[in-house]
């Protein structure tokens, strides 16, 4: 397996994007994989773009008709952007669960499952214009309480907007504005 | 829409945030598919392959093509 395919976590975001978006959205999905979120909004804002840090991933969702971008997260992207979706990966995997492969960025969130979403958070400024909003799916599996604790450190607002009961783990939707 | 345009609405040098210049070597009436990107202030270079912008820094592109 090459790209994460889509999964519960990516129909929990999926979900509450279609909540969240309005017509006059220019929208951007970080991390899009094989391009399930944003091929399912595609029409319904003004524009929708996909990033993928993986080869394959950016050309499978490419084969879905998306505007792809190949980089890390939004790095080289222009600060236009009023709604961005992210699914970012939330397991700590250990050192020998590793492939050494495209699949461990797509599952690897480094310490606690977070690094990733915080990075995103850390930066989102870069690309969300003023009023502008985003939406993450985290896990109970990952540190959540340390992910809000640095999105009020930084001043944005977070409210859960989405929620999925797995066998062995919860899912939650975040907006953050 | 007119796609060089919309293009370059969207992305920015990722190492500077400079404007990018695009030079074109291959579309067809919906996209860009072959050509790259030039940074006007740095000068860095960032290729468009099969319709795809690759927006990694040089650095990075290398780790990622040798993986």
């Amino acid at each position: 397996m090459k790209v994460y395919p889509p999964s519960e976590d990516s129909e929990l975001l999926l979900e509450a994007v279609k909540k969240e978006l309005k017509p006059d959205d220019v929208f951007l999905e970080v991390g899009t994989g094989s391009g399930f979120v944003a091929k399912n909004i595609l029409g319904m804002c003004k524009r929708v773009v996909a990033t993928d840090i993986s080869p394959f991933a950016v050309r499978e969702a490419k084969k879905k008709g998306l505007d792809v971008i190949l980089t890390d997260l939004f790095s080289g992207l222009k600060r236009v952007f009023t709604l961005v979706a992210f699914n970012p990966p939330y397991l700590e995997l250990e050192h020998w669960e590793k492939k050494q492969d495209y699949m461990d960025l797509a599952l690897d969130g480094g310490r606690g499952g977070i690094e990733v979403a915080l990075r995103f958070v850390d930066r989102l400024d870069e690309v969300i214009v003023d009023g502008g909003r985003a939406i993450i799916v985290l896990s109970s599996l990952s540190n959540i309480r340390e992910f809000l604790d640095r999105c009020s450190k930084i001043g944005y607002e977070v409210k859960a907007i989405g929620y999925k009961k797995l066998f062995f783990e919860e899912l939650f939707a975040y907006l953050i504005r | 829409m007119d796609m060089r345009r919309s293009l370059l609405d969207i992305l920015a040098c990722p190492i500077c945030k400079g404007e990018l210049a695009l030079e074109v070597e291959e579309e067809d009436e919906e996209e860009i598919l072959k050509g790259k990107l030039i940074c006007k202030n740095c000068k860095v270079e960032y290729p468009i392959e099969d319709g795809i912008p690759n927006m990694l820094p040089p650095d990075v592109r290398e780790k990622v093509e040798s993986s």
